[in-house]
């Protein structure tokens, strides 16, 4: 494929982390120097620390310890409550289609901001690398953080380089369906392609088994989860779901929706995203 | 070819699926949505084999399955919470080659907005992603097992 610009020099660290592959990817001249590592570094090891604090799969973790009743909110890192706070939030802008607070089979209903914490994490550590890039007097850089498929952007020049984004077919997952053009923000997919149904439905508590999927990209990667994971538990109709969802609109999100049958929706944002506040 | 010709099924049976998939009372429920598998999910209004064009154009591994007759298709008028729509489509060549909502909410504008954004995306937008340079891969979230065999993989591994 013959380009009119070449493409600038760019440097990818991929590590797994949360279970996951987690890729950072610095894009522009200075790229491949020897402080982009650094600043990358300071990226990951940020992503390392929320897992410490919010992973359920570490029984040391803050999240467990305040599950089984050991440390209060207020004993726990102040992010713990702001992430909460973040939560009820999501629940109430998905009207009750996203929920953290999990019954564990005997009725109890336990802590689990899993869904929320990984587009939060993703998030903050894009800011610790561009703000660490800065720092080094590394202007001009662009910034991506791409956690298992759910990535977010930063593009330094306003008139910039976008990233694209492709989508992958729920039905076949080495086919790209449609590409999306983000300069900041996010861009996070629901489904159960990968690890099969693993989505509840917060209503009746049985996992989501339907195929399809549903992307949503915007300023935010961690609304855009939000909204995709609630929406994909949602089900058919998920896209004028969303398009009533406050703020969807009016902030800039849009979305791709693969319904159960196959067909393939789009629902393009009605307004330029606003870049993030770093 | 099997996700095109149960899409195509979809729209002919009307834009319903675009708007309130709730109304939705024909075959393409959420039986035949979890039946995609089937052959006779799939079945379209003819049954020709699969041209050489077909294929080239789709990646999908399984090739053999239903087809589509060429011509224009108009689905049903169908009563969505923002009006009547009806949607009309075009096949040639077994691929949807053009989509288009002859009958459409105008009544207000909130609803043409919709209207004017949710799209079905074609076939053609499809096959464009395939050759289109991207930065990375969104989907169900990608496991570490599965990492190493993903278009991701690649991408990640030119930059390193």
């Amino acid at each position: 494929m013959i380009e009119a610009v070449p493409p600038p020099p760019r440097r990818a660290v991929v590590e797994q982390i949360m279970g996951m592959p987690v890729g950072v990817h610095v894009r522009g001249d200075g790229a491949r120097g020897t402080d982009v590592e650094a600043a990358i570094q300071l990226g990951l090891a940020g992503l390392r620390e929320a897992d410490a604090v919010f992973s359920t799969w570490r029984s040391d973790s803050a999240i467990e310890r305040l599950r089984r009743g050991e440390l209060t909110v207020t004993q726990c890192s102040p992010e713990v409550a702001a992430v909460i706070e973040l939560c009820d939030a999501a629940r109430e802008r998905t009207a009750g289609w996203f929920e953290y607070l999990i019954d564990d089979g005997s009725g109890t209903r336990l802590i689990d901001p899993t869904g929320l914490v990984k587009g939060w994490a993703v998030e903050r550590a894009l800011t610790a690398v561009v703000v660490a890039l800065e720092g080094q007097g590394a202007t001009g850089l662009d910034v991506a953080v791409n956690a298992g498929g759910d990535v977010a952007v930063h593009r330094a020049a306003v008139d910039g380089r976008s990233w694209l984004a492709g989508i992958e077919d729920p039905a076949d997952r080495s086919r790209i369906l449609a590409t999306v053009e983000l300069a900041s923000g996010g861009i996070a997919t629901s489904g159960s392609a990968a690890r099969g149904a693993h989505i509840v439905n917060p209503f009746t508590g049985e996992r989501v088994a339907r195929g399809g999927s549903v992307t949503v990209y915007g300023p935010s990667l961690m609304w855009a989860d939000v909204f995709a994971t609630a929406a994909f538990a949602y089900g058919d109709g998920g896209l004028e779901w969303l398009a009533d969802r406050p703020g969807f609109r009016s902030e800039g999100y849009g979305a791709v929706v693969v319904t159960a049958a196959g067909l393939t929706l789009r629902l393009a944002p009605s307004c330029t995203p606003l870049p993030p506040v770093l | 070819m099997r996700r095109i010709v149960v899409a195509v099924m979809s729209t002919i049976s009307g834009l319903v699926l675009l708007f309130s998939y709730h109304t939705s009372t024909n075959q393409l429920g959420e039986t035949e949505a979890a039946s995609v598998q089937s052959r006779s999910a799939a079945s379209a209004p003819a049954d020709p084999p699969v041209t050489s064009d077909d294929t080239a154009g789709d990646t999908s591994s399984d090739s053999s399955s239903g087809t589509l007759a060429s011509g224009t298709f108009t689905g049903d008028s169908v009563a969505t919470r923002w009006g009547p729509v009806q949607v009309e489509i075009t096949v040639k060549n077994g691929k949807i080659t053009k989509s288009e909502a002859i009958v459409y909410p105008t009544e207000n504008h909130r609803d043409v907005e919709i209207n004017d954004n949710a799209l079905p995306i074609l076939s053609d937008e499809t096959i464009q992603a395939q050759s289109a340079q991207i930065d990375f891969v969104s989907g169900a979230t990608v496991t570490s097992d599965g990492y190493t065999q993903s278009l991701q993989s690649a991408i990640d591994q030119a930059f390193q």
